[in-house]
């Protein structure tokens, strides 16, 4: 089997008759780990465990009993969800060295299924940012940097600038994740979404980012940014592939309260050839400063897409969209401050030399274990939280909030089943580029296609769409109905099959998997 | 000198008489091994989450019910922020905005005077009862320069139940107190034992001359028993009245009760006021409860809590209890206060009343002078009690038919408490008690003392 290949529909019949079995798998995704190490997308790797559960899962397919299309497939996860028994960081010194006793519900399901943990993948320090620059480990460097694509279309260069310094970012902060599917060192992975953290990497990694529903997937066990609007997100290469690991990780859990008790049942996602009855709306707010031309452009394109397959294409407003950046700034900071505040070096984590008094230990626990970023964020959400100031800014943005949500229910409830709109303002600026303003200013401008999802509770997924002119990756954003992920994924598998959006060329993945190039496509979408 | 009126206000915190703790499964034990009852949830390892105990909010209801206070359906938990060695978190989830019941009343009695001869009914109003998380404890070790930690008491549910500022003396605080712990300890929803820590209560004190506003308050804490709730009290409302009567100022401080020196002394660790930074507990929805009325048909009955169906279950309230013992025996009200003040005690009665041919009227002066004072002499609880009411109820047997004089009864009671194993019959057998019925054999004694004593009875016959 290809690395590229759909888990449900190519990989999970190899295993089964035994053309590639679960520790080949294994080791290939090992290998390509290791030579793709420049990528920084891993934070640690958990070979000995990986191969040990390869080996359990070779047993079950022997003995023909595996445990379902994810049993033996290598998987990595953000480095914010807890694995027992691995070190989970969430990239900051605050984490170093710390093993967790337990297991995220998210991640005992995939183990439950039979799933290959390969290791943790880096982030911003506790997915703060929008870039996966500002982890204690470094910044994670975007594969497509190292494409034949993105190659070339650079501007040719003197001999005394290094190649190496026009590496572009991930986008974030789960960008380890998204550059560990988009380089075929893993099938899938998880990642976190907060105001667009899986979508953001996953359109600049050219991967299928899905933020699900709130409520659907327990959060026991992911270390909070903002619990009311923090998921855990799936990274695949393919939309199918994000059906298949919803399908083992959605459902109620008893230890997480704001997960719904309906029963989910797990889908296939059909294969949708008439559009027709579907009414697709294009929020004209999203047309925002910023967005490149090109974007637009393919945003238009993608809309003339659906219309002229017979589907109904509407413009809709979101009019309270131009307050989601401020409104989200002050919820997030708040819980922020709120959330960090058990980090103190008393019970686990990092503990200052600093012995004078409680309170000095504390302080110097904090200003060692937290970056600037973290620390600017408790500031902010500390003032917003202040008695006199809760009513002006908590208060005042939770309304703002609900407004942004009814503005959904109300373009939901006129008939439109999924909306369409970008997920980034434009390609993965260099990370030259990107550094030059700080994290609060890239995050303020990146999360705005992408947060109002998140303050909704909506479920969102971006799409490799097409190559830029730089020759990285785009991606549109679908935003569904709560709960109704089987209409959102469906529409989106559609939209995938008719973009055909191109393998990513890389030497190193080339080099591990002679069978990646027979599906190439060239882009037919830009 | 014009009078002056203290204002007393109480906060209580009532642990919450549970298996497992408010939001997670670890156990609740007093005086486990440290840190032995610490879940992940209770450690505060980042990406735990709070999970509801169904059982602490039917003690929240049971106990809002009793205190006559409305129960809110929908209630909501928040975070109150503060940094400290027994906090995990940062933060305690309590309710803040909305707690699960308001606006309820507690009666209390007090005697009029010292002889337990006249009591009077008073009654203080509950503001509301919350639910929160218990802290862990730091002990201090100045020594060796370090903090010790100890979370298993992390975590445990509480009911804060807050009486407003109804109150003007100890005595009353401590009758107050006194009831509630009564009544939590019927209900079962706390142990309420202050040794233990399952009651803690905090005075709010303040002294003001009569048509001028409320003075400034002090909070009064470390108070560890009743008797000492009563004593702080006093001390700083008489501190107080001293120190505006010498020119001075009451300062909105945090004083704790020096049991040692009986007075209050200001508390080291409060350096201006702290600002809690509430915010709702995002991880909790909010707290609904249903009655018949609002009951949804077709709910899962794991997964709700009727207000009505905990109220139909609600034992007799001790007020109640006392009304029928003093209805079905004929006792004194203040008897029946004694009786529900000592652990067993109304039971050990109605056990001997059961037994005995001897009215209760006669039956409650035995329990209360005779059995609770030689208790109370030997610290023992009724529980402990040498003399069984099987036991005791044979000897009054005794004296009821006559058998015994009330002298001798006593005689032989004294001899029972040794707890040797004999019966009252046994002791009288032994000791010659027993009572002469016979009216020919008692003329005869009676002449033969006559006649041995003829000089005596002559002068006694001259006057």
């Amino acid at each position: 089997a290809a690395l590229n290949d759909g888990l449900r529909s190519q990989v999970s019949a190899a295993l089964k008759e035994g053309r590639v079995t679960p520790t080949e798998l294994c080791q290939r995704c090992l290998a390509l780990i290791k030579s793709t190490k420049f990528l920084n997308a891993y934070i640690t790797v958990a070979e000995e465990t990986a191969l040990k559960q390869a080996e359990e899962s070779e047993k079950r397919y022997k003995r023909g009993q595996p445990l379902g299309i994810l049993d033996g497939i290598p998987i990595a996860v953000k480095d914010n969800f807890n694995t027992a028994g691995i070190e989970t960081t969430c990239a900051s010194n605050m984490l170093k060295g710390y093993i967790s006793p337990y297991n995220a519900t998210v991640v005992q399901k995939l183990l439950d299924h039979g799933a290959v943990l390969l290791g943790k993948t880096n982030l911003d320090e506790f997915a703060m940012g929008s870039g996966s620059t500002d982890g204690v480990f470094g910044p994670v460097r975007n594969p497509w940097s190292y494409s034949k694509q993105y190659k070339e279309k650079s501007v040719p260069r003197s001999h005394s600038e290094d190649e190496e310094s026009n590496w572009v970012i991930t986008g974030g902060s789960s960008g380890g994740s998204a550059a560990a599917v988009s380089s075929f060192t893993c099938f899938a992975a998880l990642g976190s979404d907060t105001g667009g953290s899986t979508r953001n990497p996953a359109a600049h990694c050219g991967v299928v980012g899905l933020k699900p529903t709130y409520g659907l997937i327990s959060r026991h066990g992911l270390i909070p940014l903002v619990n009311s609007m923090d998921v855990p997100g799936i990274l695949t290469r393919c939309v199918d592939d994000a059906a298949v690991l919803l399908g083992s990780l959605a459902g109620h859990d008893p230890k997480d309260s704001t997960t719904i008790q309906d029963e989910f049942k797990p889908f296939e996602l059909p294969n949708l050839t008439d559009v027709s009855k579907l009414s697709i709306g294009i929020p004209k707010e999203y047309h925002a400063p910023g967005l490149s031309s090109e974007i637009v452009a393919l945003w238009s394109k993608a809309a003339d897409l659906f219309k002229n397959a017979g589907a109904k294409v509407v413009e809709v407003s979101l009019p309270h969209t131009r307050y989601s950046i401020v409104c989200y700034h002050v919820l997030c900071t708040a819980e922020v401050a709120s959330n960090m505040a058990r980090f103190d070096g008393l019970e686990y984590g990092h503990r200052s030399d600093m012995k004078d008094s409680t309170e000095s230990m504390y302080a110097a626990t904090r200003r060692e274990g937290f970056n600037d970023v973290v620390r600017g964020r408790i500031l902010s959400g500390n003032y917003f939280l202040l008695k006199q100031n809760y009513e002006k800014y908590f208060v005042k943005a939770q309304k703002v909030r609900r407004l942004i949500a009814n503005d959904f229910v109300k373009v939901f409830r006129s008939g439109v089943d999924v909306l369409l709109t970008p997920t980034t303002l434009s390609d993965a600026a260099p990370y030259m580029e990107f550094i030059q303003e700080d994290n609060r200013t890239r995050s303020a401008q990146d999360d705005i296609l992408t947060q109002a999802a998140n303050m909704a509770g909506l479920p969102a997924i971006s799409v490799p769409t097409a190559l830029s002119e730089r020759g990285l990756p785009v991606g549109l954003q679908f935003i569904g109905r709560s709960f109704q992920e089987k209409q959102l994924l469906t529409v989106a598998k559609w939209f995938e099959k008719q973009v055909q959006f191109p393998v990513i060329q890389l030497e190193e993945v080339k080099r591990h998997d002679n069978g990646v190039f027979q599906h190439q496509k060239s882009a037919s979408f830009s | 000198l014009a009078p002056w009126i203290p204002v007393v206000g109480l906060e209580i915190h009532a642990q919450i008489s549970s298996n497992s703790k408010l939001f997670s499964g670890s156990q609740v034990q007093f005086a486990a091994p440290p840190n032995s009852l610490v879940s992940f949830f209770d450690a505060s390892l980042p990406g735990t989450l709070p999970v509801l105990n169904r059982r602490c909010v039917e003690a929240a209801v049971m106990t809002g019910l009793a205190l006559n206070c409305s129960i809110n359906k929908k209630s909501l938990f928040d975070r109150k922020h503060y940094f400290y060695a027994d906090l995990p978190a940062g933060y305690q989830i309590t309710q803040q905005r909305v707690p699960i019941a308001v606006n309820g009343s507690l009666s209390y009695s007090l005697c009029i005077d010292n002889k337990m001869s006249q009591m009077v009914t008073k009654t203080v109003r509950i503001k509301q009862i919350q639910l929160e998380q218990d802290s862990g404890k730091s002990l201090h070790d100045d020594s060796r320069c370090q903090t010790l930690v100890d979370l298993n008491r992390a975590g445990v549910g509480l009911m804060e139940v807050v009486m407003e500022p109804d109150m003007c003396c100890g005595e009353e605080a401590a009758a107050a107190v006194r009831e509630l712990q009564l009544i939590l300890q019927t209900l079962g929803s706390s142990q309420a034992v202050m040794a233990e820590g399952q009651l803690r209560v905090d005075a709010n004190v303040s002294v003001h001359h009569p048509g001028e506003p409320y003075g400034v308050r002090t909070e009064v804490k470390n108070i560890n028993s009743i008797r000492f709730l009563a004593k702080a009290v006093d001390y700083e409302i008489q501190r107080q009245i001293e120190e505006l009567e010498n020119g001075g100022t009451i300062l909105n401080e945090t004083r704790a009760f020096d049991s040692k020196l009986g007075c209050t002394v200001p508390m080291r660790d409060k350096e201006g006021k702290q600002d809690y930074r509430f915010m709702p507990e995002p991880n909790l929805p909010p707290l609904i409860l249903y009655d018949a009325k609002s009951l949804p048909a077709n709910m899962n009955h794991q997964q709700v809590i009727n207000i009505d169906w905990i109220h139909e279950r609600l034992p007799d309230l001790p007020s109640v209890k006392r009304e029928k013992l003093v209805e079905q025996y004929g006792i004194l009200p203040e008897h029946s206060f004694t009786l529900l003040n000592e652990d067993g005690l109304a039971e050990f009665f109605e056990s001997v009343v059961k037994q005995t041919q001897m009215k209760p009227k006669r039956v409650i002066g035995w329990i209360l002078n005779d059995v609770l004072s030689y208790l109370k002499q030997h610290s023992l609880t009724v529980k402990e009690s040498p003399v069984s009411s099987f036991v005791l109820a044979d000897l009054l047997n005794l004296l009821e038919k006559k058998e015994i004089s009330s002298t001798a009864a006593k005689q032989v009671l004294a001899e029972l408490w040794k707890g040797e194993g004999k019966t009252p019959l046994d002791i009288v057998k032994e000791q010659k008690l027993e009572l002469l019925q016979d009216q020919k054999e008692l003329e005869q004694i009676c002449q033969a003392v006559i006649d041995g004593h003829e000089n005596e009875v002559i002068m006694m016959v001259l006057g």
